[in-house]
């Protein structure tokens, strides 16, 4: 019968093909406007690492100014970054079972292979456990040891990006990169990784890629590596030289601890607690103690990731969906009551009212997919268009991230589609179905 | 086959209340022609369109082949209209996007029966009226009259117990309302039950029995005398092959 349904419905839909088209339309356009709104909300508010976002903590203190909050209109907050001296005496306690500190840097790379250019490499200064506590997928080698991060040892880590770009794509393992001034030992190669949002560091761009390269934390100071992204001080202190710098009250470095129980946490957070006492009693930190721990989503949540806007904007987005289903309700209604002399006929010949209901919904449930279809098309043309707004290279790379068709999305959306011409076509449907056969014979 | 016993039907709105049927009790035996004749707005049509099952009535009762259909659900009357009834209306009621064989098709459909015995049906009801060699033919390229026997063989394709006919020859021309009267006589003789609403004295006199109706009720009723009739099979593939599903 679903055949024969599907044939009186496309027959249907033949009859009339301005009214099919305007109807296609309308849902094609709620559509559109919903998929290019879930799309971006997806991007900035999926879990990036789900199976650990419960363990991973990242480790806040409030090391800010007495006379005035971190953050003034959420007072409650305190600075999302440590200072060096903070971050390296936390790292050193070994509190939690697992933690690392890092910042983004960056310096010229000076490739060996004829054809590839010198270019600007960004790097992650990190302490050896990011690769383990983040989940890294490697593809050739692996990260280093506690000791690489002390010496510092030689040692980096590339991309898949920066590996192609660098060795064509081989195993890079052994062989030498030089950074700057200084040659370093690849000792591994990452899989294709981009958590997004690039939840490690908010600081430096939501949706941007991962660093070019990783180098043991060490380095940092021995080469005196600049930080590239947020140093927020609110101290004015002398800082003549790169020791002044790291004994500032400037905070820039990200610090994250694994706890894996609500235990780990507690012990956590009291050591930090504790420590910010002892801090007290030299004179800093003389806010009243408000140190946090941020699991992913949390964290997410505190750096506004997904902003009210985006929330306010899918409403909207859903709002329009409505007022498109409304007005399709609208012409539905139209068209079946304009054809009723015809269904009074069928159910003159036998159909039952459920059959007039089922033949209509399958009529609705074409309509729908066929403006599923179209609303899929005209939404990746809309996102492509929001990609072509951005005309400088790092704001389209983030947007690029973001506005990126994602199958999840398209799937979710047909069924939108789908589910929104049953929403659409329930009514009418139930209201043909309900015509009494007889009104219609003598008009047919 | 039919019989009505004191059936009132009235249309109301919040001003108005019309009775359409008054007590109104009719028996039709089977393989009976009857013609049901009335000035306008007297009830045929109200009439047929209980006995077809397509309006439901207020009170009294109704029996069709034996079995009381006076208050079934909407999935058993459509399946009684399906497989006990065919109707044939003054303005033909085909589906003008449909060739003549979909047409005849369609309730069948909703009998669910496999396409191949819906094949045989539609054949043979085609050969019966005449109109096999234009089953590929919409409507539209038909004559008045050829699209009132195609409405014909899609009410004789499931094989109906009754008939129920609405001034069948109203929209047709003197010619051609003999072809179709002569072709319902034929299916009458074959056994198929016929009430047929008349305004048309001539075509109430072809029947075996006129009713009158007048203000919703019975006026001029004789019983029904079988030796009148002349009972025929029906097509094979129509009838007999096929069963009353």
């Amino acid at each position: 019968m679903f055949a024969y349904d599907l044939k009186l419905a496309i027959d249907s839909l033949k009859r009339t093909p301005g009214l099919s088209a305007l109807m296609a339309l309308a849902i094609a356009l709620g559509i559109a406007v919903c998929a290019v709104t879930i799309t971006i909300y997806h991007a900035v508010s999926s879990n990036p690492i789900p199976h650990r976002s419960q363990v991973l903590h990242a480790v806040t203190l409030d090391t800010w100014d007495v006379d005035r909050p971190y953050d003034e209109d959420e007072p409650e907050n305190p600075p999302t970054l440590l200072t060096y001296r903070d971050a390296t005496t936390l790292y050193g306690s070994g509190a939690a079972p697992r933690s690392l500190i890092m910042y983004k840097s960056g310096d010229l790379m000076l490739p060996e292979r004829a054809g590839v250019k010198p270019f600007h490499a960004t790097l992650r200064i990190t302490t050896h456990e990011f690769f383990a506590m983040f989940d890294v997928p490697f593809q050739h080698g692996g990260g280093w040891d506690a000791a690489a991060d002390a010496g510092p040892q030689p040692l980096a880590v590339l991309s898949a990006e920066t590996n192609d770009k660098l060795f064509g794509g081989d195993n890079s393992v052994g062989r030498t990169v030089k950074i700057g001034s200084t040659e370093y030992r690849v000792a591994g190669v990452l899989e294709p990784w981009a958590p997004s949002p690039k939840f490690f560091d908010l600081n430096n761009g939501v949706f941007e890629d991962p660093e070019d390269v990783y180098l043991p934390f060490g380095w940092g100071r021995v080469l005196e590596l600049p930080v590239h992204g947020n140093t927020q001080c609110w101290k004015s202190e002398n800082q003549s030289s790169y020791t002044d710098f790291l004994n500032s009250e400037c905070v820039w470095l990200q610090a994250w601890a694994e706890l894996p129980d609500a235990r780990a946490r507690e012990r956590y957070q009291a050591h930090l607690d504790n420590y910010a006492r002892s801090q007290k009693a030299t004179g800093r930190m003389q806010r009243p103690l408000n140190n946090r721990l941020y699991d992913v989503e949390q964290w997410l949540e505190r750096n506004e990731v997904v902003s009210r806007d985006n929330r306010v904007l899918l409403g909207i987005a859903f709002l329009f969906l409505g007022v498109c289903l409304v007005n399709v309700v609208g012409l539905l209604l139209a068209k079946f009551l304009n054809a009723a002399p015809l269904t009074g006929l069928r159910r003159a010949l036998g159909a039952s009212r459920r059959d007039v209901v089922r033949q209509h919904v399958t009529e609705v449930l074409l309509l729908g997919l066929a403006g599923g279809v179209l609303g899929i098309l005209l939404a990746i043309g809309g996102l492509a268009g929001i990609r072509m707004l951005y005309d400088d290279e790092y704001t389209r790379a983030s947007y690029e991230r973001l506005t990126a068709v994602d199958p999840v999305v398209v799937l979710a959306t047909l069924a939108l589609s789908v589910l929104a011409g049953i929403v659409a076509g329930l009514y009418p449907s139930w209201r043909i179905g309900r015509t009494a056969p007889a009104v219609y014979l003598k008009s047919q | 086959m039919l019989e009505m016993q004191n059936v009132t039907k009235a249309y109301r709105t919040d001003l108005l209340e019309t009775h359409a049927l008054r007590e109104f009790s009719l028996k039709v035996e089977k393989g009976e022609f009857v013609a049901v004749t009335g000035p306008s707005g007297s009830g045929k049509t109200t009439f047929l369109n209980v006995a077809g099952l397509l309006e439901t009535f207020d009170s009294g009762s109704y029996r069709l082949d034996g079995e009381d259909v006076s208050r079934l659900g909407d999935d058993a009357r459509s399946q009684v209209r399906n497989r006990r009834i065919g109707f044939i209306f003054q303005s033909f009621n085909l589906i003008p996007d449909l060739d003549v064989f979909d047409n005849v098709d369609v309730p069948l459909r909703y009998r669910r029966l496999p396409a191949a015995e819906r094949r045989e049906r539609i054949d043979a009801a085609l050969e019966l009226v005449g109109l096999a060699s234009r089953r590929k033919h919409l409507p539209s390229q038909l004559s008045g009259g050829q699209q009132q026997r195609v409405a014909i063989a899609r009410a004789l394709a499931g094989d109906p117990a009754l008939l129920l006919a609405d001034e069948p020859t109203g929209n047709l021309d003197s010619l051609m309302a003999r072809q179709v009267l002569d072709l319902l006589e034929q299916i009458n003789e074959m056994g198929t039950t016929i009430v047929m609403v008349t305004h048309d004295p001539e075509l109430a006199r072809r029947a075996h029995r006129n009713v009158q109706v007048i203000d919703g009720q019975v006026t001029d009723y004789k019983p029904y005398e079988p030796s009148s009739a002349t009972v025929t099979p029906l097509h094979p593939a129509v009838a007999g092959g096929a069963s009353r599903a």
